[in-house]
């Protein structure tokens, strides 16, 4: 509306991808425990899993509800494009993602309905994956967009190259899962957790791999991103590093590494969101509109910056802070947690 | 006005959001008062050093968590509404109601995620007085949530603070928009109602578990608590329902004249307590009327005028029965509360406030009172404002996503209205069992095969009450 002359576009680009990474890490790793959870050895060892994540479970979440809140602050315009157009994905993710956040306390409640809850603790982990990976693979092809608003139909996100990406999130979301396990457990179970890394970091890397070379096919400005002159000389290491990550997680997952693990799966998750970043930048609403274009008013971005700047650290902080309380390995006897 | 509802988009996605927003707002409707209970039992416990406060707060914080939990999830859904269904409200006013929604983010909900672990699962792991603040932060939070859900609806009621450039809302002062005229009014109605309705639930379960004759002193406990808070809030709340009453009358005259079913403008104006309205013919049936006591009521004169609904064009007037019999109902159910607030204090009086069986019983029959109030006063103003959802600016009609066919919104209705119809009876039957279960009872299952090998679940971490030892 008004010409300013300071735009924030570019710290509320940071923010967003920020918390929205930040989402994928920290629900990507509980999800990845329920993805996980329905093979668990023994009820003892699926106990065990949940109670590691039972006290963080619903801050993880907490960051999807800041990122879509933000993007609606900050982009309304993308928000207002890309979530009808994912509308069933969308749908099916949040009752996914209802009926595994209630299990953990539900299936407490009652032996005779357990395995009821124990299952949509299981299942709903897996559907709401896979349907981040339908949103995150629309995304990337684009929307059919008329003016300001979405104008394709309901099943435009159902593309083999969709359905790929939410197959190649589960096999992400359970590498996450396992690093986690492999650090909250111990004895054989730790040793179940690491079998299981390995098969999933093979997913990963076939995912990896096929998607590096399919969505440049989607779109000519992807491959003209990565492919054109100037442009290979700078972003030929991001490939080289994600494949000495891949080695370093395979390595850590032979040995008896703790922590390891984790950590290699989140710089594996970090190096491909940069990679998407690269791929798509400045775009928020592939192939239609620019981070600016999408962008809410000046004054709408300052407001909501000055509270987010002094909030996000503080928010981390006791995040933190609650991470730390519940530290150590998780037990499956009365012991608590491990840390006191 | 059409007179037969189509199925299309647009009235499916009302009815979807509607749904999930009717589900959803029960639950803070209860965990907002029962966090600031938590926290006041745990500041007691601290101070007095009385294991009752510990018990009852264990009790509660336990049905706390079941609460919470379908409260996050189901409140996970509504952000995603506003794009799903509402994408051109959201391109419309994001400007103005996004970071207003983003704050409550922000400032509340990763407050509450934060320390309800600790609440939660950390008596054993952090010191006594850090578990207080955490119970207080959590009580903070959700207050905080409400002031910012609300501060984003009343903008929406009675919209200040912006301009209108392209269609689109564009923010000209912060302060206008976060205070605009119906704000304060409304925060302090909603969480005096929200108060109110957890000190009944309160002081119902307090009642059963004394007539049960199990934990009495937990029992009285609740019900000495409750009471007292309701003593204080309910005739706050009849003044601060006046006041919102006279607000909105200044700033949403339609609103007032559907919940009186006023067609005519007139004064002085009777009350109707009953009748049937017509909207088509523009008149009431079977009307029951007080004279002078609406024109007493909404204006505080005895021949104060009031604009009638006929002075609004047809096509801008609310759904007249249901606002009409919806503020009705919430009416009803707060007389009902200060009867039951008076007749307990004098039973107080009396000293036969735990051994009168009616009594008890009826407090236990007037759990849900506060939930009725909270909903009917919910549809009271939502459908009192229709059919705009920015007041006077933008119509709901024009609000809906383009891209939705009668199809997509069926499926989606569907399914939300599958898994909520799954989801609260279970959770309902959950928290019922662990009112059952009484505030000494650390297991709320009995021991069996299923429980071979089965450590703690989360709510078991809560350190062991009256049986040390005593888990499986």
């Amino acid at each position: 509306m008004t010409e300013s002359t300071i735009s924030f576009v570019g710290i509320w680009s940071v923010i967003i991808g920020a918390g929205v990474f930040l989402y994928v890490l920290l629900d990507g790793f509980d999800l990845g425990v329920g993805i996980l959870h329905g093979l668990a050895p023994s009820t003892a060892d699926g106990d065990v899993m949940m109670k590691s994540i039972a006290p963080v479970w619903d801050g993880n979440e907490t960051w999807l509800v800041l990122g879509g809140l933000a993007l609606l602050s900050a982009f309304p315009l993308a928000f207002a494009i890309i979530i009808p157009a994912v509308y069933f994905p969308v749908l099916v993710m949040l009752l996914a993602l209802a009926f595994r956040g209630v299990a953990f306390e539900f299936r407490f409640q009652d032996p005779g309905s357990r395995a009821f809850w124990d299952h949509a603790f299981h299942y709903g982990s897996i559907v709401a994956t896979f349907a981040q990976g339908l949103v995150l693979g629309a995304f990337v092809q684009g929307f059919r967009v008329e003016g300001r608003q979405f104008a394709g139909g309901p099943f435009d996100f159902l593309t083999p190259f969709s359905v790929f990406v939410g197959l190649a999130l589960l096999c992400g979301y359970g590498l996450l899962g396992t690093g986690w396990l492999i650090l909250k457990t111990e004895g054989a179970l730790q040793d179940w957790a690491r079998r299981l890394g390995r098969y999933c970091l093979i997913g990963v890397i076939f995912g990896l791999i096929v998607v590096s070379l399919w969505s440049p096919v989607i779109d000519a400005s992807i491959a003209k991103r990565w492919f054109s002159m100037p442009n290979v000389l700078f972003l030929w290491p991001i490939p080289l590093v994600t494949a000495a990550l891949v080695l370093w997680e395979w390595r850590a997952l032979r040995r008896r590494a703790e922590a390891t693990p984790f950590i290699a799966a989140i710089l594996l998750f970090l190096l491909s969101y940069l990679g998407l970043a690269i791929s798509l930048w400045p775009m928020v609403v592939p192939f239609h509109f620019t981070l600016w274009e999408a962008a809410s008013s000046p004054s709408t971005q300052a407001f909501l910056l000055v509270g987010t700047l002094f909030m996000l650290p503080v928010i981390l902080m006791y995040s933190g802070w609650s991470y730390w309380v519940f530290r150590g390995k998780v037990r499956g006897d009365q012991s608590n947690y491990g840390g006191v | 006005m059409r007179s037969v509802m189509s199925l299309d988009p647009l009235i499916l996605s009302r009815i979807q959001f509607t749904w999930v927003v009717a589900w959803h707002i029960i639950l803070p409707a209860f965990t907002v008062g029962i966090a600031s209970y938590i926290a006041v039992l745990e500041g007691l416990h601290l101070s007095t050093g009385r294991g009752v406060y510990l018990r009852v707060s264990n009790f509660w914080i336990r049905i706390f968590a079941v609460a919470f939990g379908m409260g996050v999830v189901t409140g996970v859904v509504m952000p995603f509404q506003f794009g799903t269904n509402w994408s051109r409200l959201s391109d419309a006013a994001a400007n103005i109601i996004g970071p207003l929604l983003a704050y409550e983010g922000l400032l509340a909900f990763f407050l509450e995620a934060g320390f309800l672990g600790v609440l939660l699962f950390g008596r054993k792991l952090v010191p006594p007085r850090v578990h207080f603040i955490a119970a207080l932060l959590v009580a903070f939070a959700t207050l905080f949530s409400s002031f910012w859900i609300l501060a984003s609806n009343s903008w929406m009621q009675t919209p200040a603070g912006y301009t209108i450039v392209d269609g689109r809302f564009y923010p000209t002062d912060w302060i206008e928009v976060i205070f605009t005229p119906s704000f304060l009014y409304r925060l302090v109605h909603t969480v005096l109602a929200f108060y109110i309705t957890s000190a009944l639930v309160v002081m119902g379960v307090g009642a059963y578990t004394i007539r049960r004759n199990h934990f009495l002193e937990e029992g009285r406990v609740m019900m000495t608590t409750a009471l007292s808070l309701l003593a204080v809030l309910v005739p706050l709340q009849l003044i601060a329902g006046d006041q919102h009453g006279l607000n909105t009358l200044q700033y949403q005259p339609a609103k007032i004249a559907a919940i009186e079913a006023r067609w005519d403008t007139t004064g002085p104006v009777p009350l109707t307590l009953f009748a049937l309205p017509d909207q088509a013919a523009e008149t009431n049936h079977y009307a029951l009327d007080v004279p002078y006591l609406g024109s007493l009521i909404l204006t505080h004169s005895l021949d104060g005028t009031i604009k009638g609904l006929k002075e609004f064009a047809p096509e801008e007037r609310p759904p007249v029965p249901i606002v009409f019999f919806a503020f009705r109902i919430m009416v009803g159910a707060g007389v009902l509360m200060l009867i039951l607030v008076v007749a307990g204090w004098v039973l107080r009086g009396v000293g036969r406030l735990f051994s009168s069986d009616w009594y008890l019983r009826a407090c236990q029959l007037a759990i849900p009172l506060g939930f009725i109030a909270v909903l009917s006063g919910w549809t009271t103003t939502e459908v009192g404002r229709q059919p705009w959802t920015v007041y006077g600016l933008l119509r709901t009609a024009d609000s809906v996503t383009p891209s939705l066919s009668t199809g997509h919104v069926l499926v989606s209705l569907i399914f939300y209205t599958v898994a909520y119809v799954v989801i609260y009876p279970a959770g309902f039957l959950f928290m019922l069992r662990l009112v059952r279960n009484g505030p000494g009872e650390t297991l709320a299952v009995p021991e069996g095969p299923v429980q071979a090998g089965r450590p703690a679940r989360p709510i078991h971490n809560l350190p062991p009450l009256q049986h040390p030892g005593g888990l499986p």
